[in-house]
C-alpha cells in the first residue's frame, strides 16, 4: 500500500454491507471499523453471519451491496494485504509442513529458496522447528493450526482474518494459543479480525469486541476492554473488569440461546 | 487357503485347476481342450515367430496409445466437470451413457470411420477406458475439502495453479482408481477391437488359428493375453495402495 494510506486509523472498514444467500438474508446493513494494529473479535450466536462477514472481507464472497475498504482501497477479491486462518486448518495433506507454510508464497510466485527460508523462520516462530518435513497427518490438531498460522504470517499481510482458529484444538492448547495471540498482536503490528464463539476468549484477546445479533445480522454493541490489556497473561482472567465484561456480554446474548 | 495346516500362497488353487486341465486334456475328451503342457510347448514355439511378436507389438502399441490418450484427455475433462457446473451438466449425460453403452456395437462404425487398421483399434481402446476415468476424476474433485479451494483462492491462486496444485492432487486417489479400472476396460477394448477388425495383431492370429482348428495355438495366445491383463491390473492395484495412505487422512 502507498504511504498516504498507511496512516489511516482504520485498517479495514465495512460500510453498509448486505449479504443475501438466495432468500436468506445473512447480513443487513452492517457497518464496522477495524482499528489498525489491534485485534477485533466478532462474537455472536451461531448462524449470525460471522463467517460470512469474514469471507466478504477476505474477498472470497461478494457482498450483495455495500463496500469493504482495506487500507483505503475497496475490496474486489482476495489480495496480498489479507491472509486467512481457517477453522479446519486447510492444510495440503500431501505436502510437508515446510511446503504448506510456504504455499502462500509459492502461489505468489516467490522463488523456492527464498520462500523456504521465510517459511523456516515462521515455523520456528510458532514453535514447530524440527517438524519441517512432517506431514499434516503426523501432527496434533494444535500443531496443525500452528502450521496454518505460520502460513498466514509468512505472506506478511497487514490484516489477519481468523475464523474460529482455536475451536478445533483442546482446551489447554487453546489457552496457550490465546496467550501467544496476545504476543502476536503486540509484536507483529498487524490488524487481526478474529471470529469466536467463546465470550471469555473474545474478552481475553480483544482490543475491541463487536457483538452481532442473529440473522439478519447487525452490530448490536461494541465493547473495548482497556483496563487490563497491560496486565500479564495470568492476571487478566482474574481482573474485575474482565469478569464484568464477560458477565455483561453473556447477559445480552443469553436471550438468543435456547 | 489352508491345507494340512499350511498356509498356501494366494494363487495356489490355480495349480489344482491346471492339473485338472492337464488330466482332461490327456483323456482327449474333446479336441477343443488340449493338455496344458502341450499348450505351453506351443507357446514357447510360437513366441519367437515373427507373426507373434508383430501381434504382440501391435497390441501393445494400440493398448498404450489408447489408454494414454484416455488418461490424458479423461483426467482434465473429469476435473473440469467437477469444478464447473455448466461443463458438468453439458457432459455428464454423455459420459454416463457411454459408460454403460455396449461399445462393442460401435466398433463397426469406427471401422468405417477410421479404416480397418490400428487407428480404429486405438480409438476403440480409448473409448473403452476413458469414461470411467472421467467419472472418477470428477468424483475425486467433488469430494474436495472446500476450504482447501478457498485457501488457495485467498492466497491468490490462479485458475491454473488451483488446477495443478489443488484439484489434481486432492483428487489423486480417485483418479488412480479410475485409471486402474480404465486399464482393465482398455484390455477388453484392445482385444474386442482386434477380434472385430480381424486383420491386425492378435485378431489376425485368432482368426488364423481358429479357422484352422489349431487349438493349442489358440489357447497359447489366450493364456498370454489373460496373464498380461492380470499383471497390469495387479500392478495398478499396487500403485493405488501406495497412494491410498493419505486418502484416509485427507480430512485434515
Ligand atoms: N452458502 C450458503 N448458502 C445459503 N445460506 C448460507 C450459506 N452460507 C451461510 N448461509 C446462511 O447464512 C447465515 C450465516 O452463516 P455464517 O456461516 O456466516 O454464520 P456464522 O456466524 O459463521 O455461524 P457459526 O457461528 O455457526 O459458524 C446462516 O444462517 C447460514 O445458514
Ligand atoms: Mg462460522
Amino acid at each position: 500500500m502507498t504511504k498516504s494510506t498507511t496512516n489511516i486509523e482504520h485498517a479495514v472498514t465495512v460500510r453498509n454491507v448486505h449479504k443475501n444467500y438466495g432468500d436468506v438474508q445473512a447480513l443487513e446493513n452492517m457497518s464496522l471499523d477495524f482499528p489498525r494494529g489491534q485485534l477485533t473479535s466478532l462474537l455472536g450466536p451461531s448462524g449470525c453471519g460471522k463467517t460470512t462477514l469474514l469471507k466478504i472481507i477476505a474477498g472470497l464472497l461478494p457482498a450483495t451491496s455495500g463496500e469493504i475498504i482495506v487500507n483505503g482501497t475497496p475490496v474486489t477479491g482476495p489480495g496480498p494485504d489479507r491472509a486467512f486462518v481457517f477453522q479446519d486448518f486447510a492444510l495440503l495433506p500431501w505436502a510437508s509442513v515446510l511446503r504448506n507454510v510456504a504455499f502462500g508464497l509459492e502461489l505468489r510466485g516467490v522463488a523456492k529458496s527464498e520462500r523456504e527460508a521465510i517459511a523456516e523462520k515462521y515455523i520456528a516462530n510458532v514453535g514447530l522447528a524440527g517438524f519441517e518435513n512432517s506431514f499434516p497427518h503426523e501432527l496434533s490438531g494444535g500443531m496443525r493450526q500452528r502450521v496454518g498460522l505460520a502460513r498466514a504470517l509468512s505472506v506478511d499481510a497487514q490484516v489477519l482474518l481468523m475464523d474460529e482458529p482455536f475451536s478445533a484444538v483442546d482446551e489447554q492448547t487453546r489457552r496457550k494459543f490465546q496467550e501467544d495471540l496476545l504476543g502476536l498482536v503486540k509484536n507483529e503490528n498487524k490488524t487481526f479480525i478474529f471470529v469466536t464463539h467463546s465470550i471469555e476468549e473474545a474478552v481475553y484477546v480483544s482490543d475491541q469486541i463487536a457483538i452481532l445479533l442473529p440473522r439478519p445480522s447487525r452490530v448490536s454493541e461494541i465493547i473495548k476492554p482497556s483496563g487490563f490489556r497491560h496486565k500479564s497473561a495470568d492476571h487478566i482472567r482474574r481482573d474485575p473488569e474482565y469478569l464484568d465484561i464477560v458477565d455483561n456480554i453473556w447477559a445480552s446474548l443469553r436471550s438468543y440461546v435456547e | 487357503m489352508n491345507l494340512f495346516g499350511y498356509r498356501l500362497p494366494g494363487m495356489s488353487s490355480l495349480l489344482l485347476w491346471g492339473a485338472l486341465w492337464e488330466l482332461v486334456g490327456h483323456l482327449e475328451v474333446t479336441f477343443f481342450l488340449p493338455p496344458l503342457s502341450a499348450i505351453f510347448a506351443t507357446l514357447l514355439e510360437i513366441a519367437s515367430t515373427k507373426v507373434f511378436i508383430k501381434a504382440l507389438a501391435d497390441t501393445g502399441y494400440a493398448f498404450f496409445v489408447g489408454t494414454f490418450s484416455a488418461i490424458v484427455i479423461g483426467i482434465p475433462v473429469g476435473i473440469l466437470m467437477g469444478k464447473n457446473r455448466l461443463i458438468d451438466e453439458m457432459l455428464l449425460p454423455w459420459v454416463n451413457m457411454f459408460l454403460s453403452a455396449p461399445l462393442t456395437a460401435l466398433v463397426p462404425v469406427l471401422m468405417v470411420l477410421f479404416g480397418f487398421g490400428l487407428q480404429a483399434i486405438i480409438i476403440t481402446t480409448a473409448l473403452f477406458a476413458i469414461w470411467i476415468i472421467v467419472l472418477n476424476a470428477r468424483a475425486g474433485v467433488l469430494q474436495i475439502n472446500r476450504s482447501l479451494v478457498e485457501m488457495a483462492h485467498s492466497f491468490g491462486a490462479s485458475p491454473t495453479d488451483a488446477f495443478f496444485k489443488i484439484y489434481f492432487w486432492a483428487a489423486l486417489p480417485e483418479i488412480l482408481g479410475g485409471v486402474r479400472i480404465g486399464f482393465i476396460r482398455a484390455v477388453k477394448g484392445v482385444i474386442i477391437g482386434q477380434l472385430l477388425i480381424s486383420i491386425v495383431g492378435f485378431g489376425a492370429l485368432f482368426e488364423l488359428y481358429s479357422a484352422n482348428f489349431l487349438m493349442k495355438h489358440f489357447w497359447a495366445v489366450l493364456l498370454v493375453l489373460f496373464s498380461l491383463a492380470f499383471l497390469i491390473a495387479e500392478f495398478l492395484a499396487y500403485l493405488e495402495r501406495r497412494v491410498a495412505y493419505y486418502a484416509a487422512r485427507r480430512a485434515s
